[in-house]
């Protein structure tokens, strides 16, 4: 396809859907109001006409797939013979699925905690520095660019060349100049999850942070002001005020960092794809889409693992907009 | 300023240091993808200003080139690139004697010819008898080499090693699936704040649900289904407008939730007053709530735009992995496995991909932590 022809269908891409609201609901206004039996009519098939879009596509790429995907997590690797439990038994005895089971485990763990904290500390020092919001900015970046890219980045860092040569990578540099051995990070089992981590850890900090500091700024100077007078350091302000009067803010962040780090894939993929045990579900998952032609019962199966990591979330989060809703 | 106290100092300096060590992945990928590959491949970044020791190995032109010159045969020629700037130190005709000869030395090979090399590379081969190899001898060098910037890498990476054509393509999938979860979004968020019809405040708790649905739960039916598509319209299985889809699908809970957040906001009055004159739901939200929400849309439009510009999943599903459909992320995991040695192409390639992200992130920061603290969820 030539990049015309790629231009052309993203903007007839584009158009049909402007073109779709614009028309009917041009037809309907020179339908409509005219006596109150057709007003009612058009205000009936407006809420159809302005729906419709969203509904369909929210029915054909969430809620079918969600049950199209229970259903076949129960059916052979072309989705065609019941096989009961089978995929379910499969996964509890694959060692490879508790390996993923176990490093997601760790990596929900250590992501979103390291994560909070970090952002916490640093909304916190950054808000009383006059040069913090340039810190901050700086801190916030790695947010805006893509995991492969940050993978890439990093990859750099933890290059590994052979003992006789120079190392190009920051890491294995400073720990040759320390006077230690190379070493290939990505390659030692257990403790390469960790270097992926640090990965994730430094992009979602800065999203940590960002809403801390906006959270920050709701708690009443006069507290902090008071609490100041009365000697109190700034290490106890931080434990005794701050932490308490974000509790709620800190369990969103921790909670939104769980989510994202639930699904992680891109990282793993582009640094280890799985290999040297730094597999997770969704790692393993894309592996069973397409290992031997495709296995649809078994990605099944480990996709609803991931979604039972949610679910609690999922449960959590109707709970309060119920809560909401009787106000 | 306030008086300069010893924890104000230490918070700067723990401030200091995490800006460092923040900063630091990303400034060596920059540094790197400008710097010559040669020296890349053979120094850390961090020596970039300094003057950098080379070894390498190069064969001098054949049989053809030979003149005959003051008795002699000679065949002349240059080792480096013009304008390289690199000195040779000393140099060796033996792979174990690579410092074995210095400038102004004459080597004598095995067949007893000559050769003599200042230190810009420049080589003069000689010998009494005419010259019967067919390919040039090998010349062992040691060159100290300055500090090289150079754009050759983006040139490289750009126009051959395809990412510019997966920039076109990333541009392709991510503005169709920015644009139209927006369009239809803005009107379904519309219906659930100020429209009345039956089933309204169950489809607002799908909505909510839907937020935190691991898009892994959609990968395999809706592969599935365009597979079907595909094969019941004899088209693709895989193109553009799946991939607008896919991304309009899992991009529709948050923008439809934060939407409808602050269209909630807004004044009920002007919306009842506007009715009462007689416009339609349609004109209301031409002319009232689309002015109105021109913050929330940049906002939204900017979180959307960069999950689908930086998403590597949708694009590796969803798309042939072929040269017109491949995306920057896809194509960068691609080269991490092909060319993952040769940083100069990595490091640029990530770079190019970080280009718009970076401006974005720059130019409208204020929007993308509005859409974010606003509560982006997704799943």
């Amino acid at each position: 396809m030539t990049i015309l022809n790629l231009l052309f269908i993203v903007f007839l891409g584009i158009l049909f859907f402007i073109a779709y609201f614009h028309i009917s609901n041009y037809l309907l206004d020179s339908y409509g109001g005219k006596s109150v039996k057709r007003y009612n009519i058009e205000n009936s098939i407006r809420v159809i006409v302005f729906i419709a879009p969203a509904f369909i596509v929210l029915f054909v790429f969430i809620l079918y797939p969600v049950f199209e995907t229970i259903r076949l997590s129960f059916y052979d690797k072309f989705g065609r013979e019941f096989v009961g439990l089978y995929n379910y038994k499969w996964a509890v005895n694959d060692p490879e699925f508790r390996r993923s089971i176990l490093n997601n485990l760790v990596w929900l763990l250590v992501v979103p905690t390291l994560s909070t904290f970090f952002g916490l500390v640093i909304a916190n020092l950054a808000d009383r520095i006059w040069w913090g919001s340039i810190a901050k900015s700086i801190i916030f970046m790695p947010m805006a660019i893509s995991f492969v890219g940050a993978g890439v980045i990093w990859k750099f860092i933890y290059e590994y060349r052979g003992p006789d040569n120079t190392q190009i990578g920051l890491l294995n540099s400073i720990i040759v100049s320390l006077g230690y051995e190379p070493q290939a990070w990505l390659t030692i089992p257990i403790w390469n999850n960790f270097f992926l981590m640090a990965i994730m850890i430094w992009i979602q900090t800065g999203l940590a942070l960002v809403i801390f500091s906006a959270a920050l700024r709701s708690i009443p100077k006069e507290m902090l002001e008071a609490a100041r007078i009365d000697g109190a350091s700034e290490l106890k302000i931080f434990f005794s005020i701050i932490i308490p009067y974000l509790e709620q803010t800190i369990l969103v962040i921790w909670t939104l960092i769980t989510i994202i780090v639930l699904r992680i894939f891109d990282i793993i993929f582009a640094m280890t794809n799985g290999e040297w045990q730094t597999g997770v579900l969704a790692n393993l998952m894309y592996d069973w889409m397409f290992r031997g032609g495709g296995d649809s019962g078994r990605g099944s199966v480990l996709a609803i693992v991931i979604m039972i990591g949610v679910i609690p979330i999922l449960a959590w989060n109707l709970y309060k907009h119920r809560q909401e809703q009787k106000i | 300023m306030k008086k300069i106290s010893l924890s104000s100092i230490l918070s700067q300096l723990l401030l200091l240091f995490f800006v460092i060590v923040w900063l630091i992945p990303t400034f060596g990928l920059f540094i790197s993808s400008l710097r010559d590959k040669d020296l890349l491949a053979i120094s850390g970044w961090w020596t970039a200003l300094t003057t950098t020791e080379i070894n390498e190995i190069y064969r001098m032109s054949g049989m053809e080139a030979q003149i005959e010159e003051d008795g002699y045969f000679k065949i002349k020629g240059t080792l480096f690139e013009e304008n390289s700037g690199k000195k040779i130190e000393s140099f060796g005709i033996n792979s174990k004697k690579i410092n074995e000869f210095m400038i102004g030395d004459i080597a004598i090979f095995k067949n007893e010819s000559e050769v003599i090399l200042d230190q810009d590379g420049n080589y003069e081969w000689r010998s009494k008898s005419e010259f019967q190899n067919k390919k040039g001898k090998r010349l062992f060098t040691t060159s100290l080499s300055p500090p090289s910037f150079t754009f050759e890498n983006y040139r490289e990476v750009l126009f051959k090693e395809g990412i510019g054509r997966a920039f076109v393509n990333t541009m392709a999938v991510a503005l169709p699936s920015t644009l139209i979860p927006l369009i239809i979004c803005s009107f379904f968020a519309y219906s659930l704040t100020w429209m009345k019809f039956f089933g309204r405040d169950t489809l607002l708790a799908i909505i909510i649900a839907s937020l935190v649905v691991p898009l892994q739960m959609s990968l395999i039916p809706i592969l599935s289904i365009y597979n079907d598509f595909g094969a019941l319209f004899g088209v693709a299985a895989k193109s553009y407008p799946g991939v607008w889809m896919a991304h309009t699908g899992f991009g529709l809970a948050s923008t439809t939730f934060l939407l409808r957040n602050f269209l909630k906001s807004l004044p009920n009055e002007m919306m009842e007053a506007a009715k009462v004159d007689g416009a339609s739901h349609y004109d209301i939200f031409l002319r009232i709530i689309i002015p109105l929400s021109i913050p929330a849309f940049a906002s939204i439009f900017i979180l959307q735009f960069l999950w689908c510009w930086n998403d590597l999943l949708v694009g590796l599903v969803f798309l042939d992995q072929v040269p017109s459909e491949i995306i920057l992320t896809a194509k960068l995991k691609e080269l991490l496995g092909s060319r993952g040695e040769n940083w100069e192409i990595l490091t640029t390639g990530a770079f190019v991909s970080m280009t718009v992200p970076l401006f974005i992130f720059f130019a409208l920061q204020r929007y993308f932590i509005r859409g974010l603290v606003a509560g982006s969820v997704k799943g």
